[in-house]
């Protein structure tokens, strides 16, 4: 039973249309991001949907330090976290950074490193605990790299494998990873780009995810379909690859 | 962002915004959203037939992302959210709580802004007035800068103005009205066949005594002893033994789920079986979802792109009741024998609880609602000439249904409107005012 949650990256929409329905259970949250008046209108929300109780803190992506002592505090604030949700990200103009070295890091700082490292505060936690749930929104993107979007793709491609590994030393302790690989969904982050028919709205993807972190599934693909065509992405030898328009 | 995509639901008038902002968060609606040269005006989910919703040229505010909820107290069913927030997204979160919409348009893909802007209507107006008769508060933010909490005892001169004001007023932030108890998520219907209008007359004066919802869908195409024939829909929310009782029969004693209105194809059947069953019978009863019985046409997505690229004009007003029976009858004469008629058309009663809005719509009347293809100039004579007859008889017309009516029509329609034109902020324009004012 997921009671007591804690979310790094609450104001992304992803994070807010998945933990309402969370509101609904009458769930306590945790909520860090960067931003503070952003926060209290999550905090609102959630309430008026039902949580029992909310805490805030401000925290930036890039405050490393700062991790693990989130988790503690939300851990005393709550008694217990039986979920860690981690959906923080930004999605960079790949043309305009690869060739930008401190950009092109801090993008990677921002998609893996911090993730990383709020995985490996969270493991922890889970650890000592015995049980619990990190679910981490990483993406198809991480899949295969493509001319149009491989920093965050390289970032995100190195969140899943740490999952990946993460989950298989986890087993063992009954501590559930899952790997939420999102494709392409409208919200303020893909504001600029050109919607096309595989253009996923936010909210049936937060609702797709609140179901699928009760399942407890390992990796998930929102919308399914992103499963099937990833697969299809993969599958073309690198030789034709390099040549497409992708 | 694609300026291309801000037409209104109709598809015509296709005037487009110079530029597009979309704000994320409440906190960016602040002074700096009006630094442009250009004028704004809000935008919401587009389902305004014409051009109120328009700003050519100028700047589009779209409020679409602006949908928290701020706050909600179960006891008492005040809820208050984000203009930007749709009644649909309110509806999913409130009728779970045992909560309804105080009034209802009929789609629930609106904002809440655009519900107060243009002070919509619905199915209870004889009972419940108008969306603005509900508003507790609104907060304003004007281009001075300053977020004006108006209601009816703060800024009440604003709050007057801002219900109906077209988005003119300012930007409407949040909003606190107070939501009405129900007891299950279903209906109770009855629909009764009539045959005339003169039978509409006499079906209209009982159902309004005894039931807080009722509309009629009317046929335009024929005319003598059966013009105006059509269904009347009456009903009321369902109390929870009628549910109970309703579906323990049929599902054998199995309870049947209170939450189902979310359950799709149990919806759409019912909605079939209320509107296209061909054993429709004189008078029939039935427990329906909520939401085929107030949103019939949510069901199908789409239904406007039936009309083609060049879309459709609705057309609405509202007639006085002793002028009303007479000039009805010359008006679907007129719209019977152009020919031109469309499928949808509502005939409804408004009753005489009056709107805080200066230049809300509803009056004490009949009101019609026809959709007619757009065909150019013989579709705009047709609707000139029924606005002719309008004029003559204290009638008027809708602003958020209007893409076509003369300016001196308007000012004899709305005779408020002096007085509203101070309260314009100097900042927000649309379309549709520059068109008319």
């Amino acid at each position: 039973m997921i009671k007591n949650i804690y979310v790094f990256g609450a104001t992304s929409k992803i994070a807010e249309e998945t933990i309402k329905h969370f509101a609904k259970d009458k769930a306590n949250f945790y909520l860090v991001a960067r931003n503070s008046d952003k926060l209290e209108i999550v905090k609102n929300d959630l309430i008026s949907r039902g949580a029992v109780s909310v805490h805030t803190e401000k925290c930036d992506a890039l405050e490393y330090d700062k991790h693990e002592s989130t988790i503690e505090n939300a851990a005393q604030a709550m008694g217990n976290i039986d979920l860690v949700y981690i959906a923080h990200g930004t999605l960079p103009d790949n043309e305009g950074i690869r060739n930008n070295q401190a950009k092109l890091l801090e993008e990677f700082n921002i998609n893996c490193n911090s993730t990383l490292s709020l995985c490996s505060a969270a493991s922890g936690y889970f650890e000592k605990e015995g049980k619990g749930t990190l679910a981490v929104i990483s993406s198809v993107a991480g899949e295969r790299g493509r001319q149009s979007n491989f920093v965050y793709g390289a970032a995100k491609s190195a969140v899943t494998e740490y999952l990946s590994g993460l989950r298989n030393r986890l087993y063992k302790s009954g501590i559930k990873v899952i790997t939420i690989k999102p494709g392409m969904v409208e919200t303020p982050m893909t504001a600029e780009m050109e919607k096309g028919p595989l253009f996923a709205k936010v909210e049936s993807v937060g609702k797709t995810i609140y179901t699928k972190i009760k399942n407890g599934n390992d990796v998930v693909y929102v919308p399914g379909y992103w499963k099937l065509i990833m697969g299809i992405i993969k599958s073309i030898p690198e030789s034709i690859f390099k040549k497409l328009n992708i | 962002m694609n300026n291309k995509n801000y037409i209104p639901f109709n598809k015509y008038p296709k005037l487009y915004p110079s530029s597009v902002l979309k704000p994320v968060w409440l906190t960016e609606v602040n002074n700096t959203i009006f630094d442009t040269d250009s004028s704004v005006l809000c935008y919401g989910k587009g389902k305004s037939y014409g051009d109120v919703c328009l700003n050519e040229d100028n700047t589009i505010i779209d409020m679409s992302n602006l949908d928290h909820i701020r706050h909600f107290d179960k006891e008492k069913g005040v809820i208050e959210c984000e203009a930007g927030i749709t009644l649909s997204k309110i509806l999913e979160f409130i009728v779970p709580n045992n909560w309804f919409l105080p009034v209802t348009p009929g789609t629930k893909f609106i904002t809440l802004g655009g519900a107060i802007a243009n002070d919509v209507h619905g199915k209870n107006h004889h009972v419940a007035g108008t969306f603005g008769n509900h508003i507790l508060e609104f907060g304003l933010l004007r281009s001075d800068g300053i977020t004006y909490n108006c209601s009816e005892t703060e800024n009440t001169d604003l709050f007057k103005a801002t219900i109906g004001g077209l988005g003119l007023t300012g930007i409407i932030k949040y909003v606190r009205f107070q939501l009405k108890p129900i007891e299950t998520p279903f209906m109770y219907v009855e629909n009764i066949k009539f045959n005339n209008l003169d039978e509409f007359y006499t079906i209209n004066e009982e159902s309004e005594k005894i039931f807080p919802y009722t509309v009629s869908w009317v046929d335009c195409t024929t005319k003598g002893k059966t013009m105006g024939r059509g269904i009347y829909m009456r009903g009321r929310h369902a109390t929870k033994s009628e549910v109970e009782k309703n579906f323990m029969h049929k599902d054998g004693g199995i309870p049947f789920p209170l939450e189902a209105p979310f359950i799709n194809n149990f919806t759409v059947k019912a909605f079939n079986k209320l509107f296209y069953s061909k054993q429709f019978k004189k008078h029939s009863k039935q427990i329906v979802p909520y939401e085929p019985y107030f949103y019939p046409l949510d069901f199908v997505d789409g239904w406007e792109n039936a009309y083609g690229k060049n879309g459709f004009l609705q057309h609405q007003f509202v007639l006085p009741f002793e002028a009303s029976k007479e000039i009805l009858k010359q008006i679907f004469e007129l719209i019977v024998s152009s020919g031109m008629s469309s499928f949808l058309t509502v005939l409804k009663t408004f009753g005489d609880i009056e709107s805080p809005g200066m230049l809300s719509f509803p009056k004490k009347g009949i009101t019609l609602a026809i959709d007619y293809r757009m065909e150019g100039s013989k579709t705009l004579e047709l609707l000139e000439r029924i606005d002719n007859l309008l004029i003559k008889n204290d009638g008027r017309i809708y602003p958020g249904k209007d893409a076509r009516m003369s300016k001196e029509h308007f000012h004899t329609f709305y005779p408020n409107f002096d007085k509203f034109e101070q309260f314009i902020d100097p900042k927000f324009s649309s379309s549709f005012y520059r068109r008319i004012k």
